[in-house]
């Protein structure tokens, strides 16, 4: 369903991504793991185009993508069907919960108001904001906020949502409400791609782990063999350092 | 108090408001919802880097800074004549205050956008929707309710330079002042009557900015984590 083909990409003469493959079928669930700086983020943001990446192919839902020629309807197009859930939120500051989630409704599907908001409501009500709709996000805590984030992703009904470190910004107590959101989501059959540092939930929500080091996959396959017979040795000594420390960054 | 001089202030102060509220207020406010469309048109084309667009922009907004708006005004309504434009009084100086405000004001709004968090384009953009959609909806409208209070604080400067408009023949309030100034001889009393007015005229509109200010904060345009 989504395929990506030697994604690269360079900040300057730093070379963040040296020729990605990915592949996501319907209704997977991908933990993309890796140190800080490795290019887990930058990999998310170009594959949604908020990056421009230097070469690289991608096909989603029947579409051929060249990262480094695609038009503004391509990356619009490609939007229109997915869903992005930020690190930092990244609410509309302007807008209540209710707004957030209606926005790319009406204004960018022109749907009509009432439609919008019982979506809306619906969306909120399956993370279980139905009683914050009309608070601002900073009359909201930050995993209420995430919530609202993921109530405005799966509002548009997407393909799949690509998720960025969703809960790193949060306090530990807050990570459990949007890890368990997430969850759910998940048992719904949403395709999800997750960057996260929660060994948790890539071993036991997620079906594929792809772990990625220095801008390229070291090693990708389902969740059960990565975590107990990784082939690579780097892979070891990650779960190694992983088990000793419970998380990383 | 001289009963006279008295009488003078009394008799004076219709004449006075008057024109004060049918040229100098609307003058001052046409002029400003000008201004306020040149001002987020040139604002966006800076902030978007508008190849070309940009260049007369960074003019437009040199020349206008860097040149008294007295002379602005000399400029426009006499200074044209030689082309033979011949402007309205109230006219020539609509043009003028939009141009100047205009400019001051893009200034503004350009810092107000470069604060806005590119997290929101981003997320707007992920959404579906187009960059001017996200700049329409969310990003200029924060980045206009983090200008406001500058933007309110123009608009009462220019509430008080409408005067200089008296040179150009515009008939609004210190015009009508130094008329009568120059019929009775009484300086003091006319300039301090007219400076009160002016006064009466910045303090409503200070009280104005609050409300807005109290409106516009039901949402706050800081990242909060
Ligand atoms: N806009 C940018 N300009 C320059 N360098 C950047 C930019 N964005 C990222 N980088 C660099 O690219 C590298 C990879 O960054 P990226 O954010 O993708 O890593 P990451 O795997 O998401 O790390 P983390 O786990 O810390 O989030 C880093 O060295 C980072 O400094
Ligand atoms: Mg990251």
């Amino acid at each position: 369903m989504l395929e990506v083909h030697g994604i690269k990409k360079a900040f300057g003469s730093l070379e963040v991504l040296k020729g990605v493959d990915l592949e996501v079928h319907k209704g997977d669930v991908v933990a993309i793991l890796g140190p800080s700086g490795s290019g887990k983020t930058t990999l998310l943001r170009c594959i949604n185009f908020l990056e421009k990446a230097d070469g690289g192919t991608m096909t989603f839902d029947g579409e051929t993508y060249h990262f480094n020629r695609a038009t503004k309807k391509q990356m619009n197009a490609m939007r229109r069907k997915t869903g992005f859930v930020f690190q930092s939120y990244n609410l509309f500051l302007n807008k209540t919960a209710l707004q957030n989630v209606t926005e790319g409704l009406i204004v960018a599907r022109k749907m009509p108001k009432p439609q919008a908001e019982e979506i809306g409501r619906k969306a909120l009500e399956r993370v279980g904001l139905s009683d914050r709709c009309g608070y601002y996000p900073h009359q909201l805590s930050g995993g209420q906020q995430q919530r609202v984030a993921i109530a405005r992703a799966i509002a548009t009904n997407p393909d799949i949502i690509f998720f960025d470190e969703p809960t790193s910004a949060l306090d530990p107590e807050l990570t459990g409400e949007v890890l368990s959101v997430m969850r759910q989501l998940a048992n719904d059959g949403m395709t999800m791609l997750v960057v996260t540092h929660e060994m948790g939930f890539a071993r036991n929500v997620s079906n594929q782990v792809v772990f990625m080091e220095g801008g390229v996959v070291v090693e990708a396959g389902p969740s059960k063999e990565f975590f107990q017979a990784p082939k690579q040795e780097r892979t070891r000594a990650f779960l190694r350092m992983i088990e000793q420390h419970g998380i990383y960054n | 108090m001289d009963t006279r001089i008295l009488e003078l202030l009394i008799d004076s102060f219709p004449k006075l408001l008057i024109p004060g509220l049918t040229m100098t207020i609307p003058l001052t406010v046409v002029s400003f919802c000008f201004a306020m469309v040149i001002a987020v048109v040139v604002a966006m084309v800076q902030f978007a880097h508008v190849r070309f667009l940009q260049q007369i922009c960074r003019f437009y907004i040199w020349f206008v800074r860097g040149t008294p708006l007295l002379v602005q005004l000399f400029v426009v309504f006499y200074g044209l004549t030689d082309f033979n434009i011949i402007l309205e009084p109230f006219v020539a100086a609509v043009i003028v205050f939009s141009l100047n405000e205009g400019a001051y004001a893009a200034e503004a709004i350009r810092g107000a956008l470069e604060s806005v968090p590119a997290g929101q384009m981003e997320a707007g953009y992920c959404v579906g929707m187009t960059y001017l959609q996200t700049m329409r909806r969310i990003v200029l409208p924060q980045a206009l309710r983090t200008a406001f209070p500058s933007l309110m604080n123009s608009l009462i400067s220019m509430l008080k330079d409408t005067s200089l408009a008296s040179t150009i023949t515009v008939a609004e309030m210190f015009m009508a002042t130094q008329r009568i100034a120059g019929r009775t001889f009484e300086y003091m009393p006319l300039y301090l009557e007219v400076a009160f007015i002016y006064l009466l005229f910045s303090t409503i509109m200070t009280k104005l900015q609050r409300i807005g200010e109290k409106k516009l904060g039901a949402y706050q345009t800081k990242e909060v984590g």
